[in-house]
């Protein structure tokens, strides 16, 4: 029964996702208080209806009912109990679930953390997220039903999840992507509801900031972990492929992260509205072609779910009504006069329009490289590939475009700037910058040119903050009393920049660097990379939950020290009889020891082996994990708190 | 349909295992340009995976051609442009600089150019009538930046 | 801006929605041969059973169907039947042995039939290398000419013999 109950709840989730964009939507029309008010309850229930499809679904797959369709796919008696769990989402049917329940809680959050938002505005913002959710949900009932049932012949067992997946890395970075990808879903309804009521202003900027910034830090997290686990679980060392559904999850990163900046000079200045808007719907847009290009099978890839035409269809519809229903009000509806607000060519205002400009040329031309092949496809050209070579080529100058101006950014003054202000130390940066680029290479080894530039655009990120500091600080003061006075928006920015010059670093290091040997060997060998030795022991067979394996110890020396042991494995799965393997890897602060098993080959115990040595491949990480906290930390900044105190401390007087 | 979609994909996602090929090569450059054209040569059968990553049986026959090629003294042109040649342009990770992907090479220059003259026109625009500041003017905005 | 300038966007958007709908038709994953139009690449080779010699000189005459199988492979199982009977309405069929021994060809050609003129080996899978095989079962269509017109890659069924495949060979053998 557990099933239909499941099913039922998702209806009525579906039922109260109507109502809430019929209902508060109409009464916004109307101004008629009570039925806008009703969009907070709305939310609340429809939330508690996801909530109890889910928690049914999760219970379905925790006591292995075979009977239901996706449970049965993904799953197997034999499974870890929180494989189970994360087996939840790690199907089509389960994710879209997911999906639809983050959907509901940012719904919800938004409904109860917007007390200081006119009725009018958030019975429209919640009304829009309810009509996004009507479309999911509506997916879910009619192409992609998680509750579908396998009567009257039921499995005796499951066919097992997919040994790749079965790591903690889908418990965390499904769930940590979606709320990313669904979190933008609040900037593109503010932005919509913005359109609609006509109120383009800085007020509309600063509600939707802490959302967006969340949302970001959100999806930044949820990236990084992809990344990271495609580098321990896959066993060929890499961290990204541009493969087509990671650039669906990277240009709404890029994206977003204009519309992050974006949002700042709305607040703050007022100017860039119409960019903006633009943004906040081209994020949210680019999130649901994700999903389209992820679902549908129209591009080939390593992470795509059992692919549908037909689903496709129905997400491209919802695209076509979402999207292009937002880009007409928007260019019916954006201000087409310009604003008063004058800048100078030297501003921060400036600095931030090219930063725009960059993150969409970089959006556009990965967008295009993805799309290429199906293009060419539809012009009956032919079939062709476009893949990491390319990508590499255009994505880094872009960035690296970037970084001059980030280096002054932080410090340019709003409006009008002259550059007599800060030539000084700036010079001193530019100096500084330099220097760092020519030793520090040295430090690890030989000159390399790419790596001292990555190390000249680090430091000239990390010497502009310094900067910053030291303006701030003035003839006067003490550094620390400077650096107390300063806000959670404002740490949330160096934090994030800091972790962006750190993965600079690591992915040029990593990618000039790396030293990487596939051989022969028999219990016994060594091999030697620079101060490193890798001594080959041997193999012998274990035993896990839902696998037997063959491992292998290999001991890691540093200048003759034992640094450590490392046990790489070949596994093979009982239920679906797949073979695996699992790297082991000596993880540290400037280098990671990386070593994977091939085959057996034979004779001697011979096994063929990769090794890798990859030094600071993990400040990539650190890195993204900074930036993504950094936004995290915007979010408290105290202009976003409620602003009740004031009310309390003077009665009497209107809030704007 | 989708139980058999969901078994196929099974079976092929058994290709993303990480391969690892010891061969032994006469010239250390050879062995630099195998692990360099082995990333950018695109496995024909697989789901978006290079011959270098792939498990599949035609994946490790390219391998194996590859080396053999080198060996024999091809150049990194000759090398493609045979594998082309079999298995079309779809080949090819990295797309040739000529005929129709050379648009595709092109783009990014192309999206910057527009980007950069429209930065330029926006940035204009709102610099056309700029009224010098005062002093005072100057010193207030300097003071309400120091509280961001 | 001028009010039409917010309409690029929009514009830009429909222009991306009706490739992504074309899309939906289109098969990633179907790569056509880039042989098409091409001579049958050269060969030398010995055939299944005679050991006779043999090279790509031999597929030039009559029109044919050149399928690549191998006892390792399922479908060819699944789709030798209809090969039988495609061999005795008098389309001639040759075979590539693709990557397979002689011993486990010859036993199971005898076990289920041999529709193929002649079966050329291929055990490391050169020759194959050569036409663009990336799995089997794949069937070529090659005229009198001894130039590749067509493959098919997958089972061959009635459908597929209704479809392309079929027509192809038909055209060349009718005059």
């Amino acid at each position: 029964m557990i099933p239909e109950y499941g099913l039922f709840a998702l209806i009525m989730t579906f039922v109260t996702a109507i109502a809430l964009t019929v209902v508060p939507m109409w009464g916004s029309w109307r101004g008629h208080s009570a039925t806008m008010s009703s969009a907070r309850p709305l939310a609340i229930v429809m939330f508690a209806f996801c909530l109890l499809s889910f928690l049914c679904l999760t219970y379905l797959f925790l006591t292995d009912d075979f009977s239901v369709v996706v449970v049965a796919s993904n799953s197997n008696s034999l499974l870890p109990d929180f494989y189970k769990f994360s087996a939840v989402w790690g199907n089509h049917e389960g994710s879209m679930l997911l999906w639809v329940l983050v959907l509901a809680g940012w719904t919800l959050a938004v409904a109860i953390f917007s007390a200081d938002l006119p009725k009018i505005l958030l019975a429209r913002v919640l009304s829009i997220m309810g009509i996004i959710s009507v479309g999911f949900v509506g997916f879910s009932l009619l192409t992609s039903n998680p509750f579908a049932r396998h009567l009257p012949s039921t499995p005796m067992d499951g066919s097992d999840l997919n040994p790749l997946l079965q790591d903690p890395g889908l418990i965390i970075h499904p769930p940590l992507l979606y709320m990313g990808y669904v979190g933008f879903s609040v900037a593109f309804a503010f932005a919509i509801a913005a359109l609609m009521g006509g109120r383009l202003d800085a007020a509309w900027a600063r509600w939707s900031r802490p959302w967006t910034n969340v949302a970001w830090g959100f999806l930044t997290l949820g990236i990084m972990l992809g990344s990271w686990w495609a580098y321990y679980e896959l066993g060929w060392g890499g961290w990204w492929f541009w493969d087509p559904v990671e650039n669906a999850s990277f240009m709404p990163w890029l994206a977003g992260t204009a519309l992050v900046h974006s949002l700042a000079v709305t607040e703050k200045r007022g100017v860039f509205k119409s960019w903006t808007v633009l943004l906040a719907i081209a994020t949210f847009s680019l999130s649901l072609l994700g999903a389209f290009l992820v679902r549908s099978g129209v591009l080939t890839s390593v992470h795509a779910f059992a692919t549908d035409p037909e689903r496709g269809l129905y997400i491209l519809v919802f695209l076509l009504i979402v999207v292009g229903g937002s880009l007409l009000l928007f260019a019916l509806r954006a201000p087409a006069v310009n604003s008063e607000i004058r800048y100078s060519w030297l501003s921060r205002e400036t600095l931030l329009l090219f930063n725009n400009v960059v993150f969409l040329v970089a959006t556009l031309t990965i967008l295009f490289g993805t799309l290429f092949p199906l293009l060419m496809d539809a012009l009956g050209q032919g079939k062709y590939s476009v893949g990491p070579p390319y990508f590499n080529a255009v994505f880094i100058p872009l960035m690296a475009l970037l970084v001059p101006a980030m280096g002054i950014g932080p410090f340019t003054r709003w409006r009008a700037d002259s550059g007599a202000r800060w030539t000084r130390p700036l010079m001193y940066s530019a100096v500084v910058s330099l220097l760092m680029a020519l030793i520090l290479p040295l430090l690890g080894g030989a000159m390399n040119v790419w790596v001292s530039l990555a190390v000249l655009l680090a430091v000239w990120i990390v010497l502009g903050l310094v900067t910053d500091i030291a303006i701030k600080r003035g003839n006067s003061g003490t550094w620390l009393s400077v650096l107390r006075r300063q806000t959670p928006s404002y740490w949330g920015m160096v934090i994030a920049h800091l972790g962006f010059a750190m993965t600079i670093i690591s992915v040029v290091v990593v990618t000039q660097w790396n030293m990487e040997k596939d051989l022969r060997m028999v219990p016994g060998d060594t091999v030697t990379f620079g101060d490193y030795q890798f001594q080959f022991e041997g193999v012998e067979k274990v035993r896990g939950s839902n696998y037997d394996a063959d491992e292998a110890t290999f001991s890691a020396f540093y200048q003759s020290r034992l640094i450590a042991e490392l046990k790489p494995q070949k596994r093979r799965y009982f239920a679906s009889g797949q073979i695996m393997t699992e790297a082991a890897i000596d993880a540290g602060f400037t280098r990671d020891l990386y070593v994977a098993l091939g085959e057996p080959l034979g004779a001697d115990d011979a096994w063929s082996v990769r090794l890798h040595y990859k030094p600071l491949v993990r400040w990539m990480w650190i890195g993204a994990t900074l930036i993504g906290f950094g936004a995290f930390i915007t979010a408290f900044d105290k202009r976003y708190r409620r602003t009740r105190s004031v009310k309390e401390l003077a009665p009497g007087v209107s809030h704007a | 349909m989708r139980v058999f979609l969901a078994c196929l994909l099974l079976w092929s996602s058994n290709a993303a295992l990480g391969v690892v090929e010891t061969y032994e090569f006469s010239d250390p450059n050879y062995e630099l340009r195998y692990h360099q054209l082995v990333d950018e040569l695109r496995c024909p059968k697989c789901q978006n995976q290079t011959i270098s990553d792939s498990d599949a049986p035609i994946a490790k026959d390219l391998r194996r051609r590859l080396y053999e090629e080198l060996e024999a003294g091809a150049s990194d042109q000759e090398i493609v442009q045979g594998m082309v040649l079999r298995y079309g342009e779809f080949v090819r990770y990295k797309p040739a600089k000529t005929g129709v992907t050379l648009w595709l090479w092109l783009a990014p220059w192309f999206f910057l150019a527009l980007g950069l003259i429209a930065w330029g026109v926006m940035a204009r625009r709102k610099t056309a009538t700029e009224r010098p500041l005062s002093t005072r003017a100057r010193e207030i905005s300097a003071l309400l930046e120091d509280s961001e | 801006m001028p009010r039409l300038w917010l309409f690029l966007p929009l514009l830009g958007f429909a222009v991306l929605a009706v490739l992504l709908f074309r899309g939906l038709s289109l098969d990633p994953t179907d790569i056509p041969s880039a042989l098409v139009d091409q001579p049958m690449p050269a060969f030398e080779s010995t055939l299944l059973g005679s050991g006779q010699r043999v090279t790509q000189e031999e597929f030039t005459g009559k029109p044919r169907l050149l399928n690549v199988w191998g006892t390792w492979c399922p479908t060819c199982i699944a789709e030798h039947p209809y090969l039988m009977d495609l061999a005795a309405s008098g389309v001639i069929i040759s075979g590539l042995n693709y990557k397979d021994e002689d011993e486990l060809a010859l036993s199971w050609l005898a076990r289920l039939g041999d529709p193929y003129d002649m079966v050329i080996k291929d055990p490391e899978g050169d020759i194959g290398l050569n036409l663009g095989v990336y799995g089997a079962p794949e069937t070529y269509v090659i005229d009198a000419s001894g130039i590749i017109r067509y493959r098919h890659v997958g089972e061959v069924n009635s459908r597929v013999w209704n479809g392309a495949l079929g027509q192809t060979y038909r055209a060349l053998a009718a005059p």
